[in-house]
């Protein structure tokens, strides 16, 4: 299950960050996510439950997320187009030498700490 | 809540992750291990390949095999069988392998003593893409079996791969499967990657991966001379 090693990881770095900053408890977690990553929020957000459950630093704090659009750009002819509408081929000029230029990010955009 | 404090985190996991794998790599160099990360789907037969390959490279470099799986020590067992060493990563549910993974492993099997080490990762041609394990090569099987079409509908391990097997080639006749569409298929995602036909339950072709390998471990050896 992918969603439970990304929760892990992010468990992880919140408490890393936390230790830096002195906080001994954390509102929520806010991620940005990128479309073409796979990962079902959903399940991120039941196993955080899970995982926050076991942590006196993360005990009943929420995991947000926002979602970072995938997006394409094409080498042969420049232009920049939706991965999820078009795929691998460019919509533009047909080209197959395209490459992500975003949209497989995980990132801890931000921590919000009540105490 | 009057006192919140929010804190800019901005902290990329997959970056953090890079940042791990890229030192396991250069210390892994320094030490004189190399360190190949095999990926396919389940049964498309990493173990079997992998028996092939250990008895024609152990006379040459001292091989230990890390094999992660969810649960159970099959593969470690019959890895072990073929006299090399081995260990058994056991993930507790998870689908791949990070870098601060991969690093307990060799710590764990003893890596300062082997030339070649190789990571059986978890059985999925999705997760174990995402996630750089720190290994100096991306070795990927894909079987007949499973289709020609698989890199089309799987393109991130495709174009992770450093080297695609094509496995049980022996049963190319009983499947709709084509040698030279897979072929396509294959650099459509990374153009100029090796492709070796195997049957690891023939024993066939690993001679020319074995030796492309060796070629691959001898280069990083002169480079770390030369540096």
């Amino acid at each position: 299950m992918h969603e439970m090693g990304i929760v892990y990881h992010v468990a992880d770095e919140v408490e890393k960050i936390a230790a830096q900053n002195d906080i001994c408890h954390i509102g929520s977690v806010t991620l940005q996510i990128g479309e073409v990553t796979g990962v079902i929020f959903d399940y991120m957000s039941d196993l955080w439950g899970w995982v926050s459950d076991k942590s006196s630093l993360l005990k009943g704090s929420r995991l947000l997320y926002e979602q970072i659009p995938a997006v394409t750009l094409c080498k042969s002819c420049g232009q920049r187009y939706s991965t999820v509408q078009s795929g691998r081929q460019c919509p533009h000029c047909g080209s197959w030498d395209t490459v992500l230029v975003q949209g497989n990010e995980y990132i801890i955009k931000q921590i919000e700490a009540d105490s | 809540m009057d006192k919140v404090k929010i804190i800019e985190a901005k902290e990329s996991l997959l970056a953090d992750n890079d940042k791990d794998a890229d030192r396991l790599r250069e210390e892994m160099k320094q030490q004189g291990t190399y360190y190949v990360n095999l990926m396919s789907s389940p049964g498309s037969g990493k173990t079997s390949s992998l028996k092939q390959i250990i008895a024609r490279m152990k006379d040459r470099f001292r091989i230990g095999v890390m094999e992660a799986d969810i649960d159970s020590d099959v593969d470690a067992r019959t890895i072990a069988a073929s006299g090399v060493d081995a260990i058994q990563i056991h993930t507790g549910g998870m689908c791949h392998l990070d870098a601060d993974m991969s690093r307990q492993g060799l710590s764990a099997i003893g890596s300062e003593k082997l030339d070649l080490v190789f990571l059986e990762n978890v059985g999925n041609l999705v997760c174990p893409a995402e996630f750089d394990t720190g290994a100096d090569l991306n070795v990927v099987i894909l079987s007949v079996p499973e289709g020609d079409d698989k890199p089309l509908k799987y393109p991130l391990m495709f174009e992770k791969a450093d080297a695609v097997l094509i496995n049980k080639i022996d049963a190319m006749e009983c499947f709709d499967f084509s040698l030279d569409q897979v072929k396509a298929n294959i650099h459509l995602r990374k153009p100029s990657v090796p492709v070796f036909p195997v049957s690891a339950a023939a024993g066939e072709g690993f001679e020319a991966f074995c030796s492309w390998l060796s070629g691959q471990i001898q280069k990083q050896k002169e480079g770390t001379r030369q540096s």
